[in-house]
């Protein structure tokens, strides 16, 4: 019961800092709202337990991640965006498409076997957590960070300007 | 349950209480060993001594004229300063002050987070990562309060105050891993309890964490944004940076909130590098039993918190600014490398020993 309400309450700020997300019109104001998704994912992870998990998406996103997106935002100072009506291919592609995801997801939904969570169901201590990546996803966690570096090597060759 | 929710209250009212006091104190503090620094008074006229000077203060920026100025943007203006003090004063409540104190049935433990479940004190298993992430959010008050200002000074200072952050943000946590390597839990009071003993169980003695220490408070400071890494309110280059266009309580907002978080700094390395509430020598008791247990854990760690305070104010009477490209080179290419180092070796030396 508590769980639930606890869910709705967070998921709902989530929704409503997605759409904010994408109603605001100023960059700004659209990356706060993001924060504000990445803050409500975090306590979604924390009520099933996952308190590592949360703790770095909190860490990670809210605190490094958006402060760059911002920063830029700061620096480019990006002004007020014109939202203007949309374009044809969004509208004939996009409404459905919009509408067969929405059909589709409701249709597993509905056919899936719906378990119950409470709260702390998936707790698992960060002490387990360092184990597994450590000892048995060694290999894959390894290659994942490797595939971190190529990405801001990439970064980095991309940014460079070329000596004239 | 009721019991719990009262007790929690209480705690909540009597911290938010001591530590604004504090605050205001230290602000006191800073002014008077600063002028004895450079051979002056200090203030002395309110109150004798000049005790009574933070209480003038408070009322001067009270009845301060509010200004907001006309080209900024409002809501992140006003809504700036507040998110700075409100994640201020979060972190502090994750930090444990002592054991538990058993009054008649009761058991309450020193700390905001926690609670006496039947047989020992449950706090936060993770206490450590949440106060990192609060802190790692603080930098939205800075960086907003900047932009909002619409002012090149406060937007150049924002610039400056983000970037910073960021990057002492790796140092400061990657200098944290030995300690947390030694201890084997996240928990706060985990941390502490493993150092219990005496001087020689402290992390900064026993456990040779004396560079992760230097890098942790060096990177303190710099998120703190305190000499000699105040570049984000240089004032003789950027008026007062990301503040400039704040004054009254707004001003006061950011000026509360980076003293809450000189404390908070000053209680996570006692806590994690000099044994936070344990006496330095094992089972010093002065001859009076009773009470003197109760308030010896709050006695040694107050005595370890007002030192990490003086020696910020020792290091703002000593240091000059960094400029700006040595402070980037100092984070990037000194701290990382020698915090990264510390870890390989603590780990090296752990590994031998087990």
């Amino acid at each position: 019961m508590l769980h639930t309400i606890l869910f709705l309450i967070f998921g709902g700020i989530c929704m409503a800092g997605a759409l904010n997300f994408l109603l605001q019109r100023h960059p700004v104001n659209s990356a706060l709202s993001l924060i504000v998704v990445m803050g409500a994912l975090a306590l979604l992870f924390l009520l099933l337990g996952a308190e590592f998990v949360a703790a770095v998406q909190v860490i990670v996103y809210a605190g490094a991640v958006m402060v760059l997106f911002v920063f830029v935002i700061m620096l480019l100072n990006a002004g007020e965006e014109e939202h203007t009506m949309g374009n044809r291919v969004a509208l004939f592609l996009g409404v459905p498409g919009l509408i067969v995801f929405f059909g589709l997801m409701c249709w597993t939904l509905g056919r899936s076997q719906l378990g119950q969570v409470q709260i702390g169901g998936y707790y698992v201590p960060t002490q387990e957590l360092g184990i597994a990546l450590f000892r048995e996803f060694l290999l894959p966690f390894e290659i994942t960070s490797v595939l971190v570096l190529i990405a801001i090597m990439g970064a980095v060759v991309l940014a460079r300007k070329e000596r004239q | 349950m009721l019991e719990y929710i009262i007790f929690a209250v209480i705690k909540i009212a009597l911290l938010l209480f001591i530590l604004l006091t504090a605050v205001a104190y230290i602000v006191l503090m800073e002014r008077k060993v600063i002028a004895r620094m450079q051979n002056r008074w200090g203030p002395t006229r309110v109150g004798p001594f000049g005790l009574l000077q933070p209480l003038a203060d408070g009322v001067k920026f009270i009845l301060k004229e509010d200004v907001i100025p006309d080209s900024v943007y409002k809501p992140l203006y006003i809504a700036a300063p507040m998110i700075a003090l409100i994640l201020s004063l979060i972190s502090i409540s994750i930090i444990p002050f002592g054991g538990a104190w058993t009054i008649d049935k009761y058991h309450i433990p020193l700390q905001t987070t926690a609670f006496w479940n039947g047989s020992g004190i449950q706090d936060i298993n993770i206490g450590l990562l949440i106060i990192l992430g609060i802190t790692s959010l603080g930098v939205y008050g800075v960086a907003l309060s900047g932009w909002s200002s619409n002012s090149k000074y406060s937007l150049l200072g924002s610039l400056r105050a983000s970037a910073q952050l960021i990057s002492y943000e790796l140092a400061l946590g990657l200098s944290l891993v030995g300690v947390l390597l030694l201890a084997g839990s996240l928990s706060l009071r985990q941390i502490v309890d493993s150092q219990a003993g005496s001087l020689l169980n402290w992390y900064f003695f026993g456990g040779l964490q004396f560079i992760a220490f230097f890098i942790y408070i060096t990177a303190a400071y710099a998120e703190t944004n305190r000499i000699p890494f105040d570049l984000p309110e240089a004032e003789t280059e950027l008026v007062a940076g990301y503040h400039t266009e704040y004054s009254a309580m707004k001003f006061a907002m950011f000026f509360m909130a980076e003293y809450c978080n000189m404390v908070t700094v000053a209680c996570l390395s006692t806590l994690l590098f000099f044994g936070g509430w344990h006496s330095p020598l094992e089972g010093l008791h002065l001859p009076v039993p009773g009470i003197w247990l109760m308030i010896s854990p709050l006695f040694w760690f107050f005595i370890k918190v007002f030192f990490f305070i003086f020696v910020y104010i020792w290091v703002r009477g000593t240091l000059p600014r960094f400029r700006y490209d040595q402070l980037m080179a100092f984070g990037w290419k000194f701290l990382l490398p020698l915090a990264i180092a510390n870890i390989v070796v603590t780990s090296l030396v752990l590994a031998l020993r087990s």
